[in-house]
């Protein structure tokens, strides 16, 4: 049976005691969901939305020689084919790596601009039709003549062929050296040097990219699936042509997006320009086949990580280097060694990026990008260097916990990483754990226990949000925001309700709309904090607003009330002995209602990311069986302690966290997508073939949320935390499958395949 | 440019000219008999030509004349306007599609709208009685049972086919035998819940929530 | 997926005729892998005779005391038929460990058998593949060839028929009969079903066409004990790395009767008589198991991704037989 504990976050200031922010209340568009009225992008009603089918290119490079649609053109109810031939103008793609960081997701991505083919799949034709079944049947007579040249696509064969680049993703330095990690790491006593591979993933959100495109005059209004309004709307923009003023994106819900939906891709741009030549609304959806050459993957990695320790457990280098392949035409390079810098300490270190550039379309931001396949190495490595020095895994990172940011300097705001992992053992039953592998036998099973520590940067974008308040008392809140499923709408609605006094059925937000005020979007794990900040910040400035009005204004009952602070509760405001309703007060003083805005900026301008290392921090634990003849892998029980802030909701927050690790056990186990060398292509390029984690595959689930508030982080007091599940939590499945079978595989996802020649012979 | 005004509607519009609908109140086929019934001859139709085809979905008959490449699935959302019922893959491999028909529960992107003549189909707009949600509905709001909220109408579909499936003793891979009559337990509901992906990875609030909706059921 | 026709067919007859007529006509019952393969025009029908409401849906006791499965029976109801599930438990472990509740649902017991491979080349048009497109050549034998065939392949295919079903089917001695568009019935046993692709890949089975499967019979079940056993990548909704159907029956400590059949390793279900002839006789011991595993993987070939096959499909068939002796 599933254990669920969840600590209620208990605030530790007054003020937030008995708080709406952090009670595990259920999503506010729950109803919706479960109802089916939940409307993604491809279903909203529109009069005469004629249905795109995009037709891919069969080759990874060259260029088209002929592209013939007559057949096309003659199916009954096809509208338009296009094709690079009669595509409208856009701007030539640009150079691969864009001047600054904002612009990879605002940047021109033009679709069928030309005969070049760069990635197998590539959309070649869109053909627009009546129907669905006539638009898809009619893309499959296109006939289309190329002319292939060679592609490269091996990353291990070519790592000498590899390049520094001028940045890693997010805009960290490509390298770091502290120290003399080289002669530090010779001279160690104890070491590990390890290689280990992460293969291709995909992100898969269930929702496959899709948009619907309405022009009304010069104007286009973009229903699609976004995570980030603004780079979409600039990102569209930029393609098309027109300024960001004439594009509208609406998104209200997004079937899962997990960095895969943050800049335009084909099915956006072709419904725009299909939508604007046929003068009539156009609908685009990839293919769950589509989605693996066209939105994007993670990176195949070759990771190798130097630790030097001496025989107290105590590390004097730390060396991590990371190959990853990139696209040739878009720079991409996951941030892979990055958290390195700041998780353990040791004087001597050394982090490193390089590329080799593929002939792929270009990587994206996978659920944790850096720390989901680095950790999944390094918190390996860990594991191998405790069992070298017979040291507890825990233990030894106790050991080399650092009292600043090693390579900073700077002190951590929050960081509760030891507790997180001792409060870990004492709840998973750590002691139970044999350190000597192969030493649990169920039956069949052998039973290993492994663990690992997480640790995720803690960010915050700019963000904006308006809140109005209306003679009734009701509160509408209006942010470009999204909500992935990560639970906005509902954490949104606590702050509100918390801050103005007025309880959760009065608050209405409204998210989705690139004609609301600006955020950040979701990415990055910093959307709660972003856009949450800005609305504690707007619902502030409306408090203020209201006794501004309700001090001075002449039908006011609270006019000339005394200095003393308002306090805003049961829908009521009180100051002094003062008592008023919200909504009489309001109807009086503002019949037309009053709103306010307020805003963050970005986190790395403020002083305290600066004087602070921030990160968010947890420790996972997996116990797995593995079938000691056939080497089949389950997964049977999981715990994850977390120590990110201030939790806004702890239903919401722990939702966040099983997704997080369940990510884990599919990249600890099952997730690969192949790439076929000879032809340049996804080979298992759809659900079937793709494996990703089922409900069978996972089993008792626990999480922990320590109490914490971070009053570095934000004025919420939470960091993000959508993204920490994943960090480690396959290197905690792995170090089980160690502790279970004695056999370290450093090749993922850890398939049955390769632990078949290191088991015993068949004990029957 | 025209102006044409393609303001979203509010309520999702039958395409005039690709699907006509008609809301019977006997729960007759109309215009249908002839067309797709038995026939054991010539077909009727040339391609791209659409057949007329009646079934009843939600306790609503509706009439359409469909492509007979229509799948149910396509048929729901883009000519019926019933978009709860979620396309995450198109073959079968994901289970957002999951519908009941006849009370079992199928992916109705595998399946072509004119094999489901006369037949009986609830979606996700069907469960709830009004306004008071379907138990398997309201115990995914309580356990949290979803994220995106994508694979959702699929996972409580399929709940509600699965449950049945149980009550009515059928085994499954997860049951110690085949010959037993199955409970529904925790290990019972995830091998019958693996045929719909939640990729937000909602699995054990999804299984908590049919725990707590087969006591209720 | 190009224009079809489509007709329901009154009965089994005229539904044999419909397709015998027209080349490119299909019969569609659940369409689970048929509309699958359509929409991606791996399959061009052009024009669907729908059997799916045939009356080829019940379960009848033979006289001789087997069972006749209709080929309309869904996959659901034949594994939760009281008496497959008594006397052929075997066979309701096989469909359980296939697909997922709601293929089940649709499946029904001829299309199940007849389903294609998933081999991932056979998949993309745009890809070389001998099955679909003769003399294109296979991208399988020096590709990505992990889950494909050790044992029956050939140079020109190395695809493996992924149904479990036919597998515990192969291993029951399960009959199938058919119609032919003339009306004539015949009866062909599974094991002659389907064929081997030596050069003619495409051509998958011995039917003709037109020639509609009515049902599967079953002979009365063998004694002793049964056993599916399914090892794939994941807990549940996967196709079979290796599986192994096993009926073992036991007199004292020695075993008096055998059958073995594997999937997830050939071109079809694949039946192991050699590793049969090495049980029958022995006792049950770990040693006449590893001899059976070795004999019923002798002249398995690996083609690189799937060299893991071979070790993994003895080490299963070991397990299983152990498995079936402890309750037989």
């Amino acid at each position: 049976m599933t254990e669920m504990t969840t600590s209620s976050p208990e605030s530790r200031s007054s003020e937030t005691r008995n708080s709406l922010i952090g009670r595990p209340i259920g999503r506010v568009d729950g109803p919706l969901k479960v109802t089916g009225r939940a409307t993604y992008a491809y279903e909203h009603a529109v009069n005469e939305a004629a249905y795109g089918y995009i037709l891919g290119a069969a080759i990874a490079k060259g260029r088209i020689v002929e592209i013939d649609s007559a057949e096309a053109e003659r199916v009954p109810g096809v509208l338009h084919v296009m094709t690079y031939r009669n595509a409208p103008a856009q701007p030539e793609f640009g150079p691969a790596v864009t001047p600054t960081v904002p612009e990879v997701f605002t940047r021109a991505r033009p679709v069928l601009n030309s005969s070049r083919v760069r990635f197998y799949d590539e959309p070649v034709a869109l053909v627009v039709a009546e129907t669905f079944e006539a638009a898809r049947a009619a893309a499959g007579l296109i006939r289309v003549r190329y002319e292939e040249e060679g592609g490269v696509f091996d990353l291990p064969a070519r790592l000498a062929d590899a390049y520094a680049p001028g940045r890693t993703n997010a805009g960290f330095e490509t390298d770091s050296a502290t120290g003399d990690f080289d002669g530090a790491f010779a001279a160690a006593s104890v070491k590990v040097d390890a290689t280990y591979r992460t293969p291709y993933e995909h992100h898969n959100p269930m929702e496959p990219h899709a948009t619907l495109a309405v022009w009304s005059g010069d104007e286009v209004t973009i229903y699609t699936s976004a995570q980030t309004l603004a780079n979409f709307q600039a990102g569209l923009a930029s393609t098309l042509g027109i300024p960001r003023e004439r594009v509208r994106i609406v998104s209200p819900f997004i079937g899962g997006g997990f960095g895969a939906k943050l800049i335009v891709h084909a099915d956006t741009v072709l419904a725009a320009l299909a939508a604007r030549v046929l003068r009539r609304p156009v609908k685009v959806a990839l293919t769950r086949q589509q989605m693996f050459a066209n939105a994007g993957h993670r990176a195949e990695m070759v990771q190798q990580v130097r630790l030097g320790a001496g025989r107290d457990g105590r590390l004097t280098s730390i060396g991590h280097d990371v190959w990853s392949a990139t696209s040739g035409f878009e720079e991409f390079c996951e941030q892979t060694a990055v958290f390195t810098r700041s998780l353990y300490a040791a004087p001597n270190r050394l982090t490193r990026h390089r590329l080799v550039p593929v002939d792929l379309n270009r990587g994206e931001w996978m659920r944790s990008p850096g720390e989901a396949p680095g950790m999944l190495a390094f918190e390996c490595a860990m594991d191998e260097l405790a069992e070298r020095l017979d040291l507890d895994p825990i233990e030894l990172r106790i050991r080399n916990e650092p009292t600043e940011d090693p390579e900073r300097g700077v002190p951590f705001s929050t960081r509760n990483l030891v507790a997180c992992m001792q409060e870990g053992a004492r709840r998973f039953g750590w002691e139970r754990r044999n350190p000597t592998p192969r030493r649990i036998r169920e039956g069949r099973r052998l039973i290993g226990y492994g663990m690992a520590a997480a640790i995720r940067p803690n960010y915050i974008g700019a963000a904006a949000a308006k809140v109005a308040i209306d003679a009734t008392g009701r509160v509408t809140a209006h942010l470009d925001m999204t909500d992935i499923g990560t639970g906005t709408y509902t954490i949104l609605s606590q702050i509100a309700a918390e801050s103005l006094g007025v309880p959760i059925a009065a608050i209405k937000i409204e998210l989705g709309d690139s004609r609301f005020p600006r955020t950040a979007g979701s990415g990055g794990s910093w959307g709660a904090s972003s856009a949450g900040s800005a609305l504690h910040h707007a619902c502030s400035a409306l408090k203020e607003r209201i006794m501004e009005a309700a001090r001075s204004d002449d039908r006011s009952p609270l006019r000339g009330a005394d200095a003393a602070e308002p306090i805003f509760v049961g829908g009521e405001v009180s100051v002094g002995n003062r008592t008023v309703s919200l909504a009489d007060l309001i109807g009086r003083i503002a019949p037309d209602g009053i709103e306010a805005t307020g805003s963050v900026a970005a986190g790395r301008n403020t002083e305290s990311y600066r004087t602070y290392s921030q990160h968010s921090y947890g420790a996972h634990f997996a116990e797995v069986a593995v079938d000691s003849d056939t080497g089949e892998i389950r997964m049977r029980r999981m715990l994850s302690v977390i120590g990110a802030g201030r939790i806004l909701n702890a239903k919401t927050a722990r939702s966040q966290i099983l997704g997080g690790m369940t990510w884990g056990i599919g990249a600890a186990l099952m997730e690969e997508t192949v790439l076929d060398p000879r032809y340049g292509h996804f080979v298992n390029h759809d659900l079937a073939e793709y494996h990703v984690p089922v409900n069978g595959d996972v089993m008792e689930m626990e999480v922990v949320f320590l109490e914490e508030y971070d009053d570095k982080a934000n004025p919420l007091g939470a960091k993000g935390l959508g993204e920490l599940g994943v960090c480690g939590s396959g290197a905690a499945i792995a170090n089980a499958v160690y502790n279970a079978t004695g056999l370290r595989v450093r090749e993922f996802p850890i398939t049955l395949d390769k632990l078949l020649p290191g088991l015993p012979a068949s004990a029957i | 440019m025209t102006e044409t005004d393609y303001r979203i509607t509010r309520r999702a519009v039958l395409e005039g000219g690709v699907a006509t609908c008609l809301f019977l109140a006997s729960g007759l086929p109309v215009g249908a008999q002839d067309a797709v019934a038995t026939m054991t001859g010539e077909p009727a139709m040339t391609p791209m030509s659409r057949i007329p085809m009646t079934f009843r979905i939600n306790a609503t008959e509706h009439a359409l004349e469909l492509d007979p490449r229509t799948t149910l699935l396509d048929a729901l959302r883009n000519h019926l306007g019933l978009t709860g019922s979620k396309k995450g893959c198109d073959h079968g491999q994901c289970g957002a599609c999951t519908v009941l028909v006849n009370g079992r529960r199928i992916n109705s992107c595998l399946s072509l709208a004119a094999q489901h003549e006369g037949d009986e189909i609830t979606t996700i707009e069907g469960l709830a009685d009004g306004d008071r949600l379907h138990p398997v509905q309201a115990a995914f709001v309580a356990q949290d049972g979803f994220q995106c909220g994508y694979c959702t109408p699929g996972q409580i579909c399929s709940a509600v086919g699965m449950l049945e499936e149980i009550r009515a003793g059928w085994p499954s891979h997860a049951s110690a035998d085949v010959v037993s009559e199955p409970a529904p337990t925790e290990a019972e509901i995830r091998e019958r819940m693996s045929g719909n992906i939640c990729r937000c990875a909602a699995y054990p609030n999804i299984v908590a929530a049919i725990r707590d909706a087969a006591e209720e059921v | 997926m190009q224009p079809f026709t489509y007709e329901r067919a009154g009965n089994v007859q005229a539904a044999a005729a419909a397709v015998a007529t027209r080349p490119e006509a299909k019969f569609i019952s659940g369409g689970t892998n048929l509309l699958d393969l359509m929409k991606l025009e791996i399959e061009r029908p052009t024009h669907l005779v729908d059997i799916s409401r045939l009356p080829l849906d019940r379960i009848e006791e033979t006289p001789e005391g087997g069972l006749r499965i209709g080929a309309q029976v869904r996959n659901s109801d034949l594994a939760a038929d009281p008496r497959v599930r008594s006397r052929y438990p075997m066979l309701s472990q096989a469909l359980l460990a296939g697909a997922s509740g709601q293929i089940r649902n649709k499946a029904s017991t001829a299309g199940n058998l007849l389903q294609r491979t998933r081999c991932s080349y056979f998949y993309n048009r745009n890809m070389p593949c001998n099955k679909r497109e003769p003399g294109s050549g296979c991208a399988a034998l020096e590709g990505f060839n992990r889950m494909h065939a050790v044992l029956g392949a050939s140079e020109a295919c190395i695809a493996v028929h992924p149904s479990d079903m036919a597998v515990a089917m192969t291993a029951l001695d399960a009959q199938v009969e058919t119609t032919l568009p003339d009306g004539k019935a015949r009866t062909i046993a599974i094991g002659d079903l389907h064929r081997l692709p030596d050069s003619t890949p495409h051509v998958e089975t011995a039917l003709g066409h037109g020639e509609m499967i009515t049902a599967v019979t079953l002979p009365p079940s063998p004694p002793g004990r049964q056993v599916y056993r399914k090892v794939r990548d994941r807990a549940s909704y996967a196709f079979a790395l290796v599986s192994v159907a096993a009926v073992v029956e036991k007199s004292g400590d020695r075993i008096r009767g055998a059958r073995l059949a594997i999937g997830g390793v050939a071109p079809k279900p694949w039946r192991t008589r050699e590793a049969e002839y090495v049980l029958v006789g022995a006792a049950d011991s770990g040693s006449a198991f590893s001899e059976a595993a070795e004999s019923a993987l002798a002249g398995a070939v690996g083609r690189g991704g799937n060299d893991f096959k071979i070790p993994l499909a003895k080490r299963a068939i070991r397990q299983t037989l152990a498995v079936a002796v402890e309750g037989a």
